[in-house]
């Protein structure tokens, strides 16, 4: 009972200070989102061709260029191969571990989301078809 | 004269015996009229042997090539000659380059070269000339014109003026889908080499030409192009048969421009997605092209291997063999006028999934 009371008096401190309601943006707010966004994205296209990412030298872009054949439209789904059903972070991690000789990474280490989001961004446009083989 | 062909093809695979199911070349057969005249060449390509440090290379990439190397050497009968398509290296260095060298070493009878991006932008091809010797040329074979191209060069200024190193000009070249890489290009020099060269050839000659990249227009943004493709074309325009065997695609494809068949050659080291994977691409993939299955990267060599080529009558037979797949051939259609493939003709006869992502 006591939360309630302080949670309304805080509401109503807000409704009337200059604080932003949450249904309120700027065009500088879209422009730092879709700043923060590309700057991941180019973040993402700098390892998808850094031949350090794992021990051997090669790269994600040397089999696929682009991106290409990542098809991330289609994820989750099931993966064959694996025997479940799988999400792309799971598959980078596999070409992690075997092509490029490398350690896998965790699903929400930065480099894996940047990874993800240039793979994304390099697929825009393209329906979602998840489960597709 | 299908007979003669047959009975041969039939000899081939019996000789190669349960093998032949899984090998992964591009074998090409070349008839002619006397099947006495009919001769096959291997022709591997694209292995971009890769060093790590030391004496360590990249596994993937260095396998591909051990068994394409041993497969051809298994080939009963022998094929008259190999062609290598380039790319030997994957950036240029000595110890690339003597890596490769080395395990084509094993094949047995003479090996041809063809010069590839990723062998040439360190030092502009002064190692790889070393060790296998000029970077175009032309010889004759049992009644065929062959001519090798140097297709990979770039404008002077992307060469000469562009990057502070020639190791960051190798680094901008080796990556397929880089923007700062450059156009491929025969180049003035060499295409009055070639237009010279022809001088000499009767029109009724069969031609066959291999360059790295081909010598046809698919899609720029990975430099499945040839910048001066239309003037290399029409030096080629006169002749009767012509066809252009090309490497750099790491994929199946074939097309037919007037008189002039052409055909690639699959990677030893990995595939390449279609063009048309990427979502962002305006590409031109030839329509008679069918694609192959997208690889699955579980099965190392998926969408890998190499070619076995029969020649007749000047026209080509493309044996693909895939070390993962069922093998494909490819063969000039005399009804068609056109490179077709013998099992894949029609949407409805090809193996699910077909679609590509």
């Amino acid at each position: 009972m006591k939360m309630i009371r302080i949670l309304a008096v805080a509401l109503m401190g807000m409704a009337f200070s200059s604080v932003a309601l949450a249904d309120e943006f700027t065009e500088s707010d879209l422009k730092r989102w879709q700043e923060q966004f590309d700057g991941v994205v180019k973040q993402g296209r700098s390892l998808w061709t850094d031949g350090k990412l794992g021990t051997n030298g090669v790269a994600c872009a040397q089999c696929h260029p682009n991106a290409a054949n990542t098809h991330p439209e289609t994820y989750p789904k099931f993966q064959k191969q694996l025997g479940k059903v799988a999400n792309l972070w799971e598959m980078v991690n596999w070409c992690l571990r075997n092509p490029l000789q490398g350690q896998p990474l965790e699903a929400d280490d930065a480099k894996m989301t940047a990874m993800l989001a240039y793979i994304a961004w390099e697929r825009r446009g393209v329906k979602l078809e998840p489960g597709k083989h | 004269m299908s007979q003669t062909f047959d009975r041969r093809t039939f000899l081939r695979n019996a000789a190669l015996g349960v093998s032949a199911s899984t090998l992964p070349f591009t074998l090409v057969e070349l008839a002619f009229a006397k099947p006495e005249d009919t001769f096959t060449f291997a022709y591997i390509s694209d292995s971009h042997i890769q060093h790590i440090k030391g004496t360590q290379f990249v596994r993937n990439w260095d396998r591909g090539l051990i068994r394409a190397v041993a497969e051809t050497n298994l080939l009963t009968p022998k094929p008259d000659f190999v062609m290598f398509g380039g790319d030997l290296a994957q950036l240029g260095n000595k110890p690339e380059l003597d890596h490769g060298a080395e395990m084509l070493s094993k094949l047995k009878g003479k090996v041809y070269h063809v010069m590839g991006e990723h062998d040439y932008y360190l030092d502009l091809g002064e190692y790889w000339s070393k060790l296998f010797g000029p970077q175009y040329y032309s010889f004759n074979h049992k009644g065929v014109h062959f001519i090798v191209l140097n297709s990979i060069l770039t404008y002077d200024d992307w060469t000469f003026n562009r990057w502070p190193s020639p190791e960051q000009r190798m680094l901008e070249m080796a990556g397929l889908d880089n923007p700062n890489g450059s156009p491929f290009m025969v180049g003035d020099k060499q295409r009055e080499w070639l237009r010279k060269d022809l001088a000499k050839v009767k029109k009724s000659t069969p031609i066959v030409v291999f360059s790295h990249s081909p010598l046809q227009k698919i899609y720029k943004g990975w430099n499945f192009w040839t910048e001066d493709a239309e003037q290399v074309q029409a030096l080629l325009a006169p002749f009767d048969k012509v066809t252009v065997f090309y490497g750099h695609v790491h994929q199946i494809q074939y097309n037919q421009i007037g008189n002039i068949s052409f055909t690639s050659a699959m990677a030893t080291a990995w595939p390449w997605p279609y063009p048309q994977s990427y979502a962002q691409a305006e590409q031109l993939l030839p329509k008679l092209t069918v694609q192959m299955n997208r690889a699955d990267p579980f099965f190392e060599r998926d969408a890998t291997g190499w070619q076995l080529i029969d020649i007749h009558s000047g026209r080509s037979r493309v044996n693909f063999n895939l070390y993962n797949n069922k093998g494909r051939t490819v063969a000039f259609d005399e009804k068609t006028g056109t490179p077709v493939d013998s099992a894949y003709q029609a949407p409805e006869s090809r193996t699910p999934p077909q679609a590509h992502f």
